[in-house]
């Protein structure tokens, strides 16, 4: 049942990603990139991460997702249609792509990993445990750091989509 | 661990998505869909975090709390390039990579 799942979910990724990065009209781009992440949050609900799945839905499904959308609409007739690449970007792009892909799934079939059979879940209460703690493997350090990197990146963001004023 | 698929399994499905983001990137001229394909390279990555994570360290969070602020990072990240492109475009009316020069040097 799981394999069958996981398989659609793979299946409509990869489908909806080439359809992300080749569909000439953008808001549908967009669109497409939504499935994507929608895909990836199942894949952390299998995992039974359901913390960072709802994380994922919340801040990519809901957030970036819109913000994207938003700044589409404001910049971009919908009605356009985006350049095509020329056809010998393309296929360098695609060699490219082919040729990264292939040297790392080599690297990773013929690695040999120890999966450890496990099935347990992870609490909440776990992670803010771990993210608040002072010990070894806390991430209290980071956690601040990271407030510290949102509340510049708030700031910088109205700043800089302000400008200059238009001069009369 | 999702019963019956191994770790190889997933990595194929991430690396084949991180390398369909890195053909977007390549190939777009647009700077919002550049930006589309580099949430598709940062999402894969995070993905690689949780699910090594989950079936090699399963005592471990490492994995998770770097996901986290993978997806931080992203949403910071989308907000200022939104930023940034919608200046250029009250600029130069236009968010096309050939046509950005205002902001070099």
């Amino acid at each position: 049942m799981e394999r069958i799942i996981f398989y659609i979910l793979a299946l409509i990724m990869i489908v909806f990603a080439i359809k992300a990065v080749s569909s000439r009209k953008m808001l549908r781009s967009v669109i497409y990139l939504l499935f994507v992440l929608v895909g990836i949050a199942g894949i952390y609900f299998m995992v039974d991460y359901t913390f960072l799945a709802a994380i994922q839905l919340a801040v990519y499904a809901g957030g970036v997702i819109v913000l994207i959308i938003f700044s589409v609409l404001l910049v971009h007739h919908i009605e356009l249609k985006l350049d095509d690449a020329s056809l010998k970007s393309r296929i360098v792009a695609i060699a490219l792509s082919l040729l990264g892909a292939s040297v790392t799934l080599f690297a990773i079939w013929t690695y040999n990993f120890n999966p450890i059979e496990n099935y347990n879940r992870i609490e909440v209460a776990d992670i803010g445990r771990g993210l608040l703690s002072y010990g070894d493997g806390g991430f209290i350090l980071p956690f601040e750091v990271i407030s510290v990197l949102l509340l510049a990146v708030m700031i910088g963001a109205i700043v800089i989509a302000k400008g200059k004023k238009l001069e009369q | 661990m999702i019963h019956g698929i191994s770790i190889y399994e997933i990595l194929t499905l991430t690396t084949i998505i991180f390398f369909i983001g890195l053909y977007g990137f390549l190939t777009r001229k647009n700077l919002i869909t550049m930006l589309l394909s580099i949430e598709l390279i940062l999402n894969a990555s995070a993905i690689n975090f949780v699910v090594i994570n989950k079936y090699l360290f399963p005592e471990n969070l490492q994995g998770v709390f770097f996901s986290l602020f993978i997806i931080a990072i992203a949403a910071a990240e989308a907000a200022l390039a939104i930023a940034i492109i919608i200046n250029l475009y009250k600029l130069i009316t236009s968010v096309e990579v050939k046509d950005t020069e205002t902001m070099k040097y």
